[in-house]
């Protein structure tokens, strides 16, 4: 096997178009014009650096309340975790699991998986790379199921305004939850998997 | 290199010179994330207040996480937890307050559970049914800060900040008094009943009222403090008096306070001062006796209907009371006898005319004046005072007829000599009018009265064989003359008739009689006339008129 890299030639990130490299340092894509990388340029850095900020926002998106509710019968304010209990504890517990997974598994574990493959190419690891790109087509691929408490929240404070009798209002961790479940898929963009395979021949 | 075919045909790229290398933005991002995170854990500590424990009875309407505390209906915190007490005695609840919330805990700050309460006099905390029960607090005045509380059970009557006077009564017991019982100042209401407690010895009940200001100036070290829960029913020589504060009080039980008399500025109340708390207001208006003399009084007679704290009067003066009553054996003279104890108040003997000598007239305890007082006939006497439901009382009075006797002051208390009772003299009289009755010869007069009966009885048929018939025809004689004295008087009343119709003003002999008497008076005149004719010219008898007269 051998990279296109060490032939010279480029990969349209946009239009896919293969191009051989000009001699001159810095190339665009003849055909759609995009500026043209043999790997994303600092992908591992970029990774690092969202997975950063991701990790530094995933503590206050679980220990804040999430969402305030006022009703007539007294207030209550709720984080993710009180919420599954909650869930769990008055009999739905499928719903639990769906929430539990979605809300607190599924972030938890793209960060890591994501540390781990930035980790792994920045340190060289040569082991496993099938099973570390089967991870990256997992962690892209779950992605989009993680904004399920966002959705709840937003969907709940929208509907929920009869200002006298009952009121929601989302709480602290509700943006802080939204940025890492952004900041976790920006991470994953901009890891390149192609770096998987780049040390295989050394 | 399979073949260099391939990369023939693979378009070059386009030279595009490198811009100037840019700063590494994206590490802006993390670090934004960093400062947004810290912010936030950071205003979260912040905001954290003070955590603290109180300990509830029960946790009844408490709910972890979700029961608020409200100081003055503003929110302050919430009760995190609920857990049973080390020793099940009840439950702990902790609370997180919110930042700020220092200064409501201090030594005497209270948390009570606000829920639905009705009691007799009000109704509280209906807005909890619907919005559920919350932990209300009241802060002290202490500066001693505090971390661990014990709810009220009851929420307090008044909160600290209450502008107003606490004050201490004492009371022989609680009466229908509860927490929030009104406190009446002519009639008004001016305060309620904070608290109360058995005192330490269970002897007394300790009642802490409060009274709003500005009323509490009203409060006099000499005001007299008593129950105002039930009716005053008083019979009197004006009739029947009932008396009451108001018709809340006399369901739910209340206290009266007024001053016994008119001061031009309220007494100070020392701080500790303590009140007594009277069973009416004319005990509390009782003018306190702090003298007492006890006598003993021993009677020959029963003493049912007589009851410790019945009246001692002097010639209807309360003078004192009885203190007890005991039954005694006397082994060497085999007799049974009932001392009366009773105290008299020798203050009430005191002159008020003459104030000033407060030792003036007082029926002094020495003995001297007492004895010669019992040597002037000075005796106790049991008196009813009132022959319905024969309570008795004890009377002094002067009996001068009454056999000598001494006041035994070497005994202690002193025994009074006392004598018998009127009852107990009535009661004389009556047997011994009873006993003269028995010798009166009863059968004896009723013979006599049959006899006397039985010849009136003979004497009544003699008259009637005797007598009736010569009535009877002395009676028909008499019918008859009657009725021939009506023929004549119908006879004479026709004849009146004839008169009558005769004389009437338009019958021919009424018109000729008065024809007559016209024909009469003129002759009369004419003989008048003559007659003065005669008397001018008497010679006219002899000589006939002469010419010139006419």
């Amino acid at each position: 096997m051998s990279a296109a890299a060490e032939r010279g030639l480029f990969s349209c990130g946009t239009c896919g178009l293969v191009s051989r490299a000009p001699a001159a340092p810095g190339a665009a894509c003849p055909r759609c014009h995009t500026r043209l990388a043999f790997r994303k340029p600092r992908s591992i850095a970029h990774c690092w650096a969202y997975l950063v900020a991701a990790m530094a926002l995933y503590v206050p998106a679980n220990t804040l309340p999430i969402m305030y509710t006022s009703s007539l019968f007294g207030s209550s304010e709720d984080t993710i975790l009180s919420g599954v209990l909650y869930l769990w504890d008055s009999g739905s517990w499928y719903l639990a699991l769906i929430v539990f997974a979605a809300s607190i598994v599924v972030p938890l574990a793209k960060i890591i998986a994501l540390a781990a493959l930035a980790a792994s190419v920045q340190f060289g690891w040569g082991s496993r790379r099938a099973e570390r790109a089967r991870l990256y087509r997992l962690v892209e691929s779950i992605g989009r199921w993680s904004m399920l408490d966002i959705f709840v929240v937003a969907l709940l404070v929208a509907l929920v305004q009869l200002t006298a009798l009952a009121a929601v209002r989302a709480g602290p961790a509700a943006p802080a939850f939204g940025a890492v479940v952004v900041l976790t898929m920006a991470a994953a963009q901009s890891f390149d998997p192609r770096l998987i395979w780049d040390d295989e021949r050394r | 290199m399979n073949g260099d075919s391939a990369p023939e045909r693979i378009p070059e790229a386009l030279p595009a010179p490198k811009a100037g290398r840019s700063l590494p933005l994206v590490w802006l991002v993390p670090a934004v994330a960093l400062l947004i995170g810290a912010w936030l854990a950071l205003s979260t500590w912040f905001e954290r207040g003070p955590v603290i424990e109180i300990h509830f009875h029960t946790a009844e309407g408490l709910q972890a996480g979700k029961t608020r505390i409200k100081y003055k209906d503003v929110d302050v915190g919430h009760i995190g937890e609920i857990a049973l007490a080390g020793d099940l005695s009840g439950v702990i609840a902790t609370a997180h307050l919110s930042k700020g919330a220092e200064k409501l805990l201090v030594e005497d700050t209270r948390f009570w559970v606000v829920r639905p309460r009705i009691s007799g006099s009000s109704v509280s905390g209906l807005q909890t049914l619907l919005s559920g029960t919350y932990v209300a607090v009241d802060v002290g005045k202490s500066t001693q800060r505090r971390r661990l509380f014990i709810g009220l059970e009851q929420p307090p009557a008044f909160t600290t900040d209450a502008p107003g006077r606490t004050l201490t009564l004492r009371a022989e017991d609680i009466g229908s008094l509860d927490i929030g019982s009104p406190v009446y100042y002519r009639r008004l209401q001016v305060g309620q009943v904070a608290a109360y407690a058995l005192e330490a010895d269970g002897k007394a009940v300790k009642v802490t009222i409060f009274i709003n200001a500005p009323y509490d100036r009203f409060v006099s070290g000499h005001s007299r403090f008593w129950h105002a829960s039930g009716i005053d029913v008083a019979l009197d020589a004006d009739g029947v008096r009932v008396k009451t504060e108001s018709l809340m009080s006399l369901a739910i039980g209340g206290i009266a306070f007024d001053a016994p008399f008119d001061e031009p500025e309220p007494a100070p109340i020392p701080p500790d001062l303590v009140f007594d708390l009277h069973r009416s207001q004319a005990v509390a208006f009782k003018s306190p006796d702090r003298l007492a003399d006890s006598y003993v009084l021993v009677f020959n007679q029963s003493v049912r209907g007589l009851q410790p704290g019945a009246p001692v009067d002097f010639r209807g003066i309360v003078v004192g009371e009885v203190a007890a009553i005991h039954t005694q054996y006397d082994p060497q003279r085999e007799r049974i006898s009932i001392p009366v104890e009773i105290r008299i108040y020798p203050e009430r003997f005191t002159s008020r005319l003459r104030g000033g000598a407060p030792k003036a007239g007082r029926l002094s305890k020495d003995g001297k004046f007492v004895a010669r007082l019992v040597e002037r006939g000075l005796r106790a006497q049991l008196r009813t005072a009132s022959l319905l439901t024969g309570q008795l009382y004890v009377a002094l009075d002067f009996f001068p007829e009454a056999p000598k006797a001494q006041l035994d002051v070497a005994q202690s208390p002193p025994e009074l000599p006392t004598t018998a009772s009127t009852l107990e003299d009535l009661h004389a009289t009556i047997v011994s009018l009873a006993n003269k009755l028995e010798r009166v010869p009863l059968e004896q007069m009723a013979s006599d009265f049959t006899n006397a009966m039985q010849s009136l009885d003979t004497l009544a048929r003699r008259l009637d064989t005797e007598l009736a018939p010569e009535a009877r025809a002395t009676l028909a004689e008499m019918r008859k003359t009657l009725a021939e004295a009506t023929k004549t008087m119908g006879d004479a009343s026709r004849t009146f008739g004839a008169a009558e119709k005769s004389l009437a003003p338009d019958s021919a002999l009424f018109a000729e009689l008065q024809d007559a008497a016209r024909e009469f008076a003129r002759t009369a005149q004419s003989l008048r006339t003559l007659a003065d004719y005669l008397e001018r010219n008497p010679q006219a008898l002899l000589r006939g008129k002469s010419a010139d007269a006419q």
